[in-house]
């Protein structure tokens, strides 16, 4: 007698309740015609920006002779790794520009992290009787610049750091913009309340940095490694500027120096013994899309993985307070 | 004395602080705070000193605005300051657009698995440095071998020598950079809409309003205060041109340079091939000191309409 008037009174209600299913962000999007025309729209955009790196391994995976007859085809006539075994044969410069980005981007990151993590964090604490002062030493440089010419002085005659691994370093140690990002974020996610028991059983300072806000923000410290990993891994630009041993040049300007022509890849291997054979053959096309292939295949392949995290960093903190 | 003494006992108290903000404070110094000091490079006939940096700024003479009259006396500053507004104003405008109108798309799409991998998709040029973009876009405008030559081919079109021919790069600039740019654009847009209440999307629908409606009247005003903080910046940004999309994308090419070259490019080409300090210094300057104008100024027009959405 008692459960029949319940479970009416429970269908009743469950029919009044709005129809959407649990964690489902958006139940009432765009109606039929509408979404299959934007499915298209951001479909066919999707691709397009996937697209030319198809289009690239393709090209590499193309026989020279191929190349040379019918352009870059979609679909090429000859289908050929000779580009990557060209590749293979004279990869001493290539490891070594490998080696260097790896060193740069690794060493780089560790020390941008916690350098950033550090300054962040002591202007994002109230205890701090100069955090106002220091904020804005490190906000105004996001307003004003001094300009690449002083830069460039500053890094060759002060601190003589041309044709020097630190000067594909130190230019992108610090950036304000993640310091400010990251106060925002220790601010956020670090209660007071919890340091303050820390500093009553009397830890230090760094203590409590390394044992509490540490791993309190590893979401935030991950994503500006993550930020640095991709900076560094992407840089030529101070290798432009401040690059011209080719031992210590990474991957990026390799790329670019090879734009023109392969020789500077060459100018290491040793061809000495089948320099015939193999110097009259070079697939000048295909081998320098290959470079560009090995050079971004890491990054197309780790993408998917951290994209989730990469994505949501970026939502983690606001500029303002 | 007291005074002092007061600053000494702050300090200590502070020391620990002081500390962790020592590393990054003294590269600040060098590496942002030392340049700006070295602007004054620009009102001077530099000159390489054998004892470093400091005496070569301070031993090199005098010339007052000399630089600067070099500078605006040639067509250059002209042409360079125009490049570089005009991409920024439609990178600023179209970024806008596209990024927003992305992410509302996204957002409303009901197969938010599909939606994901739209969303990879097109984050994916945001990862890739200018070089590659540069092959990825000579594979298609390669003069011999390049896909759109070879589709112009099959019309029976005459082949088009893309790097020398300059009327086509301010679209194909634009282009590349919307290409690579939206995806990463759109997802703080993404993250904020998302963030929305859905009641009022639920009130508005009991009222009968349409998607379009709806769109208007409750997404977009409710990101606004984003649009408005991340265009300030944007247009604080509006004098410094994206390097590598103007002198990595077109390859350098010599022809092109009347609608390639933006002050970045320009200093860079000062430094580096004509080794003119002084007046690249110069040109430096200049941008410098007008996007920080620019960005005090749109700043104080924000806070005038709203205070909340100013950023500082």
């Amino acid at each position: 007698m008692d459960t029949l008037p319940k479970s009416a009174a429970s269908t009743k209600r469950k029919r009044f309740l709005p129809l959407r299913k649990k964690k489902k962000f958006n139940p009432y999007g765009f109606s039929g015609k509408t979404s299959v025309v934007m499915h298209i729209l951001l479909g066919s955009f999707a691709f397009l920006c996937v697209f030319p790196f198809i289009y690239v391994i393709i090209i590499s995976l193309s026989s020279e002779q191929s190349l040379s007859l019918h352009g870059y085809r979609i679909i090429p006539e000859e289908w050929s790794l000779e580009a990557y075994m060209y590749l293979w044969q004279v990869r001493s410069q290539i490891f070594r520009a490998y080696g260097v980005t790896l060193f740069v981007t690794i060493v780089g990151t560790i020390l941008s992290v916690s350098v950033i993590a550090l300054y962040a964090y002591a202007i994002s604490r109230k205890q701090f009787l100069y955090r106002k002062q220091f904020t804005f030493i490190a906000f105004f440089t996001m307003l004003f610049s001094g300009g690449m010419v002083p830069f460039y002085i500053v890094m060759t005659q002060f601190l003589g750091l041309k044709n020097s691994i630190w000067a594909l370093i130190l230019p992108m140690t610090v950036n304000a913009f993640y310091i400010i990002i990251m106060r925002t974020f220790f601010q956020r996610s670090v209660p007071e309340a919890v340091l303050e028991s820390a500093r009553i059983d009397g830890a230090g300072e760094f203590r409590i940095f390394l044992k509490i806000v540490l791993p309190l923000s590893i979401p935030g410290i991950a994503t500006i490694a993550l930020f640095n990993t991709l900076a560094y891994w992407n840089d030529w630009f101070n290798a432009l500027l401040f690059i011209d041993n080719p031992s210590l040049v990474p991957l990026q300007s390799l790329l670019m120096r090879i734009e023109n022509n392969l020789d500077f890849i060459r100018q290491n291997a040793m061809l000495s013994s089948q320099n015939g054979s193999i110097l009259a053959s070079i697939p000048q096309d295909s081998a320098r899309m290959a470079m560009v292939v090995i050079a971004t295949l890491p990054i197309a392949l780790s993408y998917p993985f951290f994209q989730k995290y990469f994505v949501r960093g970026l939502t983690i903190g606001s500029v303002k307070e | 004395m007291q005074r002092l003494k007061k600053f000494g006992r702050n300090i200590y108290d502070n020391r620990i602080w002081l500390l962790m903000i020592l590393p990054g404070f003294v590269w600040l110094i060098v590496m942002k705070y030392l340049p700006m000091v070295g602007q004054v490079m620009a009102f001077k006939d530099f000159r390489f000193h054998p004892d470093g940096f400091f005496a070569s700024v301070y031993h090199s003479e005098w010339v007052g605005l000399d630089n600067f009259k070099f500078l605006f006396s040639t067509n250059d500053a002209y042409l360079i300051t125009r490049n570089t507004v005009l991409y920024n104003l439609v990178f600023i405008i179209l970024g806008l657009i596209l990024a927003v109108g992305v992410a509302i798309i996204l957002s409303e799409l009901t197969k938010q698995k599909l939606a994901k991998i739209y969303q990879t998709g097109m984050l994916f040029p945001h990862f890739l440095s200018w070089v590659v973009v540069s092959y990825f876009v000579f594979a298609f405008l390669s003069v011999d071998r390049g896909l759109f030559n070879s589709v112009l081919e099959m019309f029976n079109i005459e082949p088009v020598s893309w790097y020398n021919e300059s009327a086509y790069w301010p679209y194909f600039l634009i282009a590349i950079s919307q290409w690579k740019g939206v995806g990463f654009g759109s997802i703080v847009y993404l993250a904020a809409i998302v963030g929305i209440d859905r009641t009022y999307y639920e009130a508005a629908m009991i009222d009968g309003a349409t998607k379009w409606q709806q769109i208007w009247r409750i997404t977009i005003p409710m990101i606004m205060p984003l649009i408005i903080i991340l265009t300030i910046l944007n247009i604080g940004s509006i004098f410094s041109a994206d390097f590598g999309l103007f002198y990595q994308v077109p390859r350098d090419s010599g022809p092109l340079y009347s609608v390639t070259n933006v002050i970045d490019t320009y200093v860079y080409r000062g430094l580096m091939s004509m080794g003119d300090i002084g007046m690249s210094t110069a040109a430096g300057l200049y941008q410098a000191t007008v996007g920080f104008l620019l960005i005090l100024l749109t700043n104080y027009i924000v806070r005038k309409i709203d205070k909340d959405s100013a950023l500082f």
